[in-house]
Order: structure tokens, then C-alpha cells, then sequence
């Protein structure tokens, strides 16, 4: 389980999480959703100790992170798989060492396995035989499933998806939501699934939480949030172009016109 | 009326100026503390060996060429120059020492320095600026494994060992052009230019050069590995990041030359 307490971080005069309180229960999968910049990719990040907030907890089975020093750190992120925004491979190697990364500085299974082993994990994920192709080689979705082979090569028992379904065409999308149920469902990982895709997020979520000026301002399970009556959570879900997110900003442009 | 729109220009350059030292003093700082990091990482297991050796290879073996080009250049013009000088005043039997003198002890490890930043330099900080931008680093760190020991360890340890054994290469061409110059184009007998050469060339001439091309390979890769890690934004980013290890390394080579030269001799 993951417990966030006032969680505050900022950069320079940007206040991007303010006091945030998020619970992450275990072996569900909980859908952080939030408009661009609002700081969902910085939340995920001070969770896996990628980014040091300055004040809160992140308790993780109890343990809190931020008090730890970068030593202990490295124990703490084993427990940890990420699916990055722009999937992150290394360039410089191909699909097959890109899998197999983890699995050999961690020294988890003998060289002569490795291809084995990198092969099932892409399997998982439903691609075969790429192993020798380079990352440019890949459309978006490939990087995206390779991306995911080698977040959960290690065996995670945390999963952190930035966006995974962002930037796919919706079959792909679908694909993907499949995948991150299915993980969930035979390796029964507790994680974090950051989306500004509600179609997704209703799919995949055990629970939502919306993220809006550096405070989860509602968590609930996808049917509570899809009928809330907080009026910024309903023109999220909603996509409405006029509601209380956007009036703020309208109200600037009318006074930036006068 | 803005606050800054009351002063003059020159309290304004005084601001500027100021920020600049602020932000330089700065990166040195991050540069010092990456330096202790390595240090710290060095020892630690697993070994990078592997990519130590790659490393070298990319530092040493793509270096050569321009390395080579510009020492047996630097060794003829030399020659021409120190024999045009030298016939004014009859002691053109001397260019032969001169020539192995300043290559040794100065131009070998300073060309070679800077070659070197101009080509291992950028490419250091953008490989790894494209890695920062594009989340690879943090990746790394999420895959068990810390940025400074994979990235920064074999790159500052390759260009470390590296430099040196360029700079045997640069000496030697240099000196080769030196010769070819003054023996087939200038006329110089060659047993005297070959005396010449080896009666005032200690080793000593050759060893401070090579400790001084170590030490800029050790500051080149860590500047430009420093500004790899902290590019921001995008390809521009990248970009900036490139130009200002280029600019800093090669500066660095010619400010460190300077003081080793006041240490050494
Ligand atoms: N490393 C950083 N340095 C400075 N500002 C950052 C950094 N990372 C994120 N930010 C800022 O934090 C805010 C939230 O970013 P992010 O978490 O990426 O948003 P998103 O919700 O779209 O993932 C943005 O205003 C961004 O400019
Ligand atoms: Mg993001």
C-alpha cells in the first residue's frame, strides 16, 4: 500500500503539489486524472524518490521514503516498475537489451537465460521477435508495450504508468488498458495509472482521483465520479469547454483585453 | 516605471555580470560535486568495465584522426616558423629542439585538449542531454541503476586513460612534421635536426605532458557529462547544453594548462 500525506512540492516560485493526501490500497489500480500541467507526472516521480519534495510522507508498506537516504533508496525502487510518458527507451541499445536492462544489473537470472526470459516478458505484452530491432525502429505503441516488458521485467510489486495510453490510436489504446488490467489481474500489482483518457480511466480504475491545483480534490470509484456532484471533477469527466476549471482562465482574458 | 528601467547601464551590467559569476560558480559547484560522487562510485560493484572500454574506444578511437591532422600541422608550422625566426640570428641548428620542446610540453596536450572537447565534449553532453530530456535517466535510475555510476564513471575513466595515449600520437606526429618540414622543404641536414631533437628533450617534457592531458580529459568529460544532466527543454535544450560544455571544456583546458605549466616547471 502507498500512503501520501501533505504532500508539497514545488519549483522555484511554481507550487505544483500543495498538501496533497492520496491512498493508494493494495493490488487495485488507482487512475490519477488531471489536466496538462497540473502536475500528475511530478506526483508519480516523488513517489518512486525521482524528485525530493520539500514537505508530506510517502509512506510505502509503511515505510517512508523521504526519510530515507539514497542508499536505501535503491532497495525501495526494486519494489517499483515505470512506464514512462514517452516510454524511454535507450536508444542506444536494442528492444531486447532495453527488456533485459534490469534483469542484468540486478543479476536475476544467468546470461544464457536472458533471451528467454526477455522473450516471455514481451510476450506478456504481445510482441514477439523484436528483440534485434532497435528503438527508432518502433512505432509509438511498440515503444510504448516494450516500455511496459521492461517495467515489469524486475517483477514489481508497484506499477507507475505516465500516461500509457496517450498519443495511441484508440485500438491501440484498447490494447493497452487490456494489458494493464490483465497485469493487475495475474500478477495482482498494486498501481498508479496516470490519464487524461476517461474512456481508459473508467476501464482500467478500482478507483479515480482527480488531481486540480496541487490537491486530489475527490476520490471514488469510477461510477462515483462519473455521476459527482463537484462541479470541477463533473467538467473534467464531462469535457466541457466552459465549467469552473476554465472560467478562471477566461476571466484572465477578459481582464488581459480591457 | 519598472526598477530596473530607473538605473543606469552600468549598475544593470554590474546585475548581469554579477548573475553570470553566481551562475558559474554554481556549475562548479555541481561540477566539484559529481567529481566526488565518481569518486565514490568508482569503487563500487558491479564493475563498468565493459563500458570503460567502450568508452575508450568512442574517446579514443574517433579523436585520432583529427587529433593526428592537427599535431602534424601544428609541427610544421612550427618548423617553418621557428626557422624563418631562428635565420635572423643564425641558429636555425635549433629549430629541431624547439619544435620537440613545444610539442611535448605544450601544443601535443593542448591541441589534442581541444580537439578533444570540441568532439568527445559535445557529444558527451549530447548523448546525455538527450537522455535527460527524453526521461532515460530517470528510467535508469527506476531500472536499479545510478545515472552518475553507468553514465559518468566509464566516461570520465575512458577520457582520463584515453588522453594521454592520443597525446603519444600527437607528440609523435608532431615532430614527424617538424622534421619533414625543415629536412625536405627547408633544406635542414637531418642527423643534426635529429641530435637537435633528442639533446634537449628530457623525459621529463614528455610526462608532464601526458599527466596535463589526462587531467583536461578527466575535466572534459565531467563538464560536459555535468551539462548533459541538466539540459532542459526539449532539442534546444540539448542544443544549449552541447554549446556550453564545447565553450567550457575548451576553456577549461586552456585556464588548467596554465596553472599545471605553473606547477610543473
Ligand atoms: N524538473 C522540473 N523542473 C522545473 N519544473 C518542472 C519540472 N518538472 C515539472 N515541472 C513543472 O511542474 C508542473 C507539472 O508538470 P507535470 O507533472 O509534468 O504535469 P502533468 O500533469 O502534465 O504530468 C509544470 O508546470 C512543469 O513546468
Ligand atoms: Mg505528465
Amino acid at each position: 500500500m502507498i500512503a501520501i500525506r501533505g504532500l508539497s512540492k514545488r519549483f522555484g516560485k511554481n507550487v505544483v503539489l500543495d498538501g496533497l493526501d492520496l491512498t493508494v490500497p493494495k493490488g487495485k489500480n488507482t487512475v490519477v486524472i488531471g489536466g496538462s500541467g497540473t502536475g500528475k507526472s511530478v506526483l508519480i516521480k516523488c513517489a518512486v524518490g525521482l524528485l525530493r519534495p520539500e514537505a508530506g510522507e510517502i509512506l510505502i508498506d509503511g515505510q517512508d521514503i523521504l526519510r530515507m537516504d539514497e542508499r536505501e533508496l535503491v532497495g525501495v525502487r526494486r519494489k517499483f516498475g515505470m512506464l514512462f510518458q514517452g516510454a524511454a527507451l535507450f536508444d542506444s541499445m536494442d528492444v531486447g537489451d532495453n527488456v533485459a536492462f534490469a534483469l542484468r544489473r540486478l543479476k536475476m537470472h544467468p546470461e544464457r537465460h536472458i533471451r528467454e526470459v526477455v522473450e516471455e516478458k514481451l510476450s506478456m505484452v504481445g510482441l514477439r521477435d523484436i528483440q534485434r530491432l532497435m528503438p527508432a525502429e518502433l512505432s509509438g505503441g511498440m515503444k510504448k508495450r516494450v516500455g511496459l516488458a521492461r517495467a515489469i521485467a524486475s517483477e514489481p510489486d508497484i506499477l507507475l504508468y505516465d500516461e500509457p495510453t496517450t498519443g495511441l490510436d484508440p485500438i491501440m489504446a484498447d490494447v493497452i488498458n487490456d494489458l494493464i488490467i490483465s497485469l493487475r489481474e495475474s500478477i495482482g500489482v498494486t498501481s498508479i495509472t496516470i490519464t487524461h483518457d476517461m474512456a481508459s480511466a473508467y476501464k482500467i480504475a478500482d478507483q479515480i482521483a482527480m488531481l486540480y491545483k496541487g490537491k486530489i480534490i475527490e476520490v471514488g470509484t469510477p461510477e462515483q465520479i462519473r455521476t459527482t456532484s463537484n462541479p470541477v471533477v463533473a467538467q473534467f469527466v464531462q469535457g466541457r469547454a466552459h465549467g469552473p476549471i476554465t472560467d478562471e482562465s477566461e476571466e484572465f482574458v477578459r481582464f488581459v483585453h480591457r | 516605471m519598472t526598477d530596473s528601467g530607473g538605473k543606469n547601464g552600468a549598475a544593470r551590467f554590474a546585475e548581469r555580470l554579477g548573475e553570470r559569476v553566481y551562475a558559474m560558480v554554481l556549475d562548479l559547484g555541481a561540477i566539484f560535486t559529481l567529481f566526488v560522487q565518481v569518486l565514490s562510485w568508482i569503487v563500487r560493484p558491479p564493475s563498468e568495465f565493459r563500458n570503460i572500454v567502450k568508452q575508450m574506444e568512442e574517446v579514443g578511437v574517433r579523436s585520432l584522426p583529427v587529433v593526428l591532422v592537427t599535431a602534424a600541422f601544428t609541427g610544421m608550422v612550427l618548423a617553418l616558423q621557428s626557422y624563418s625566426g631562428f635565420q635572423r640570428f643564425g641558429a636555425t641548428s635549433f629549430v629541431g629542439s624547439v619544435v620537440a620542446l613545444s610539442i611535448t610540453r605544450e601544443l601535443g596536450p593542448v591541441f589534442a585538449g581541444l580537439m578533444v572537447s570540441g568532439r568527445v565534449g559535445a557529444s558527451m553532453a549530447a548523448e546525455l542531454g538527450t537522455m535527460k530530456v527524453t526521461e532515460q535517466i530517470d528510467a535508469l535510475v527506476t531500472l536499479a541503476t545510478n545515472p552518475v555510476k553507468y553514465l559518468v564513471v566509464p566516461r570520465v575513466v575512458a577520457a582520463t586513460i584515453v588522453l594521454p595515449i592520443l597525446v603519444v600520437f600527437a607528440d609523435l606526429l608532431g615532430i614527424l612534421g617538424g622534421y619533414f618540414v625543415s629536412v625536405y622543404l627547408l633544406g635542414a641536414n637531418p642527423y643534426v635536426y635529429i641530435a637537435k631533437t633528442y639533446q634537449y628533450l628530457e623525459f621529463k617534457d614528455i610526462y608532464t605532458g601526458l599527466i596535463k592531458a589526462s587531467v583536461f580529459g578527466m575535466l572534459i568529460a565531467l563538464i560536459s557529462c555535468h551539462h548533459g544532466f541538466v539540459a532542459q527543454g526539449g532539442a534546444e535544450g540539448v542544443g544549449r547544453a552541447t554549446t556550453r560544455a564545447v565553450v567550457a571544456s575548451s576553456m577549461i583546458v586552456l585556464i588548467s594548462d596554465y596553472f599545471m605549466t605553473s606547477f610543473m616547471f
